[in-house]
């Protein structure tokens, strides 16, 4: 008895590895079925219309408040952690190339997904969760209606365009912000901060650079909440650690997405 | 269990899920309301922060309970942290390594400046966003099941306050915790950094690990960020949970709202604290 239970302490490292792999492939291929069932059903563009309206104003609509928040913010903080080397340089010419290309390529998509998946995300795993415990979407099967076009697809487009959209608006506002928080701090003109930004360092290669990276974000978003949504299991608590689940799920793929994307498209 | 429940009394301040609105108010009444749920919502935050505060010093002291929470906010956060961190790392310097070439071709000081930045800012207001997310969701979820399922109410019976009880822990917890984390994930993403600095933009190590652009000041920053947001955390999310109401609907809807208001908070504490920052060290 004794010899076992130091033999199975021992191998705990072990045991909670494997665990962790276990746990991540089974929450990778949920993911990457649920993504096949979706692309069949896009294909075959059966999906529920009025429903893909409501979600998109839902998802969509409702999250400018926040998108227009973070971004305002966001860009403020840029042109902050930028001024010191700014002013140590002398090179206020370039802060609208630093702030720009930050903004564009990285901080803007980025923030944006994070503040995505924290609202949009996590409210659709609530939404589908409680839809799964309260026994709605068994319901859906014995009418036989498809859960996955009706609910799912809807929900998926929903969510790649909010993202998308909602990214070339933070981007904007985002150097918006930087534009007035350069003003105010380091007293660069907003016109000077524009010759940065447009002077020929910077390309709409730049800008589409982000924006493809926020697609690839909306979908892991989408596949994360929906994957876990529809797996939730045990009554209240389940909900809340369904979507605990989501945004912690959807913040490593966002973040390991966002290498690999870098990294290809340079 | 679909319709709309009415909030009890104590859970309707700073209700402020559009969702839930009955009827859609539109112009002026919309933007007043908003404005009235904002500071309904920042008047009770406010008054759990400064309960938190209160019963930090004089509450009951329960063996275990602080370590507890500190395993629960910081062991098991761990390795979701590092992953993040050392991608981040790998990204930023990639990115501006590769934007730096542009300009100038020298990049002995890639490693300096991005030493100074992590410090400065990065370290801690990234970790703190992925804190938010996954320290803030599971407070969330944890204390708003026990208000769905009454037990909050049984504690309140028992007389022993709920923020007592459940947010003073979880706050000590996670002040420490941050600041730990932090430190790690500054390590994490530095290591990382260098390497892909080595890899990509032929750095070497020597001349990427160059401590020469941080000072005091810069330290200051850092830590007074880790405090910050490892104070606002648990103080927003336990507040959401604790104004949960209607069943697993409900606790969904606290868990996003966690979610998104302690993220928030953290962009907002660092817009401010960056800016004092500057002002003060320059």
């Amino acid at each position: 008895m004794m010899a076992h239970s130091v033999v199975s302490r021992a191998l705990q490292p072990f045991a909670s590895l494997g665990a962790f792999f276990l746990t991540t492939s089974e929450v990778v291929g949920g993911m990457g079925v649920m993504f096949g069932r979706i692309a069949s059903r896009l294909v075959r563009l059966s999906f529920d219309r009025s429903e893909l309206m409501k979600n998109l104003y839902k998802m969509g609509v409702k999250s400018v408040p926040i998108v227009v928040v973070t971004a305002l913010f966001t860009g403020g903080i840029m042109v902050i952690q930028a001024a010191p080397l700014v002013q140590r340089y002398g090179a206020h010419g370039l802060l609208g190339w630093g702030a720009g290309f930050g903004t564009l390529r990285e901080i803007g998509p980025l923030l944006t997904a994070l503040m995505i998946s924290g609202r949009v995300g996590a409210n659709n795993t609530a939404e589908l969760g409680t839809m799964v415990v309260t026994e709605q979407i068994d319901a859906l099967r014995a009418l036989a209606i498809d859960p996955i076009s009706f609910l799912i697809v809807p929900r998926f487009i929903g969510i790649v365009t909010t993202l998308f959209l909602s990214t070339v608006f933070a981007d904007a506002l985002a150097l918006f912000g930087a534009a007035y928080a350069g003003t105010g701090i380091l007293g660069v003109e907003p016109m000077v901060f524009f010759n940065g930004l447009t002077s020929g360092l910077l390309g709409l290669g730049d800008v589409f650079h982000g924006l493809i990276k926020s697609v690839v974000f909306g979908i892991v978003i989408a596949l994360a909440s929906c994957q876990f949504g529809i797996a939730t299991s045990g009554g209240a608590p389940g909900v809340g650690r369904a979507v605990n689940s989501t945004v912690v799920v959807s913040a490593a793929g966002i973040f390991v997405l966002d290498y690999i994307v870098s990294f290809a498209i340079g | 269990m679909t319709e709309a429940i009415e909030p009890s009394p104590e859970s309707a301040v700073g209700h402020i899920d559009e969702d839930a609105v009955v009827h859609e108010r539109t112009g002026l009444a919309w933007l007043g309301g908003s404005v009235l749920d904002l500071l309904r919502a920042a008047s009770a935050m406010y008054s759990v922060f400064v309960k938190t505060l209160y019963y930090s010093v004089r509450g009951v002291r329960r063996p275990g309970a602080v370590v507890q929470q500190m395993y629960a906010v910081g062991n098991q956060s761990l390795v979701f942290l590092c992953v993040v961190m050392g991608f981040i790392g790998m990204i930023l310097v990639f990115q501006a390594g590769l934007q730096a070439k542009r300009v100038v071709p020298d990049l002995s000081l890639l490693g300096a400046t991005f030493l100074e930045l992590l410090v400065r800012d990065l370290a801690a207001s990234i970790s703190a966003l992925m804190l938010a997310t996954r320290v803030g969701a599971g407070i969330a979820a944890e204390i708003g099941s026990m208000v769905v399922t009454e037990q909050v109410d049984a504690l309140r019976m028992c007389a022993a306050d709920p923020i007592d009880y459940l947010i003073v822990p979880r706050f000590k917890a996670s002040i420490v915790m941050t600041t730990v984390l932090v430190v790690l994930a500054a390590g994490v993403a530095f290591t990382t950094g260098m390497w892909t600095g080595y890899a990509f933009f032929d750095i070497n190590p020597r001349t990427f690990v160059n401590v020469s652009m941080v000072d005091a000041g810069d330290l200051t920053i850092g830590l007074a960020k880790c405090v910050a947001y490892g104070a606002a955390i648990p103080v927003v999310s336990g507040y959401c949970g604790l104004s949960t109401f209607g069943g697993s609907e409900g606790v969904g809807w606290a868990t996003t709202r966690a979610v998104v208001n302690s993220s928030l908070a953290v962009i907002i504490l660092n817009f401010f604290i960056s800016g004092a920052g500057f002002l003060i060290f320059g």
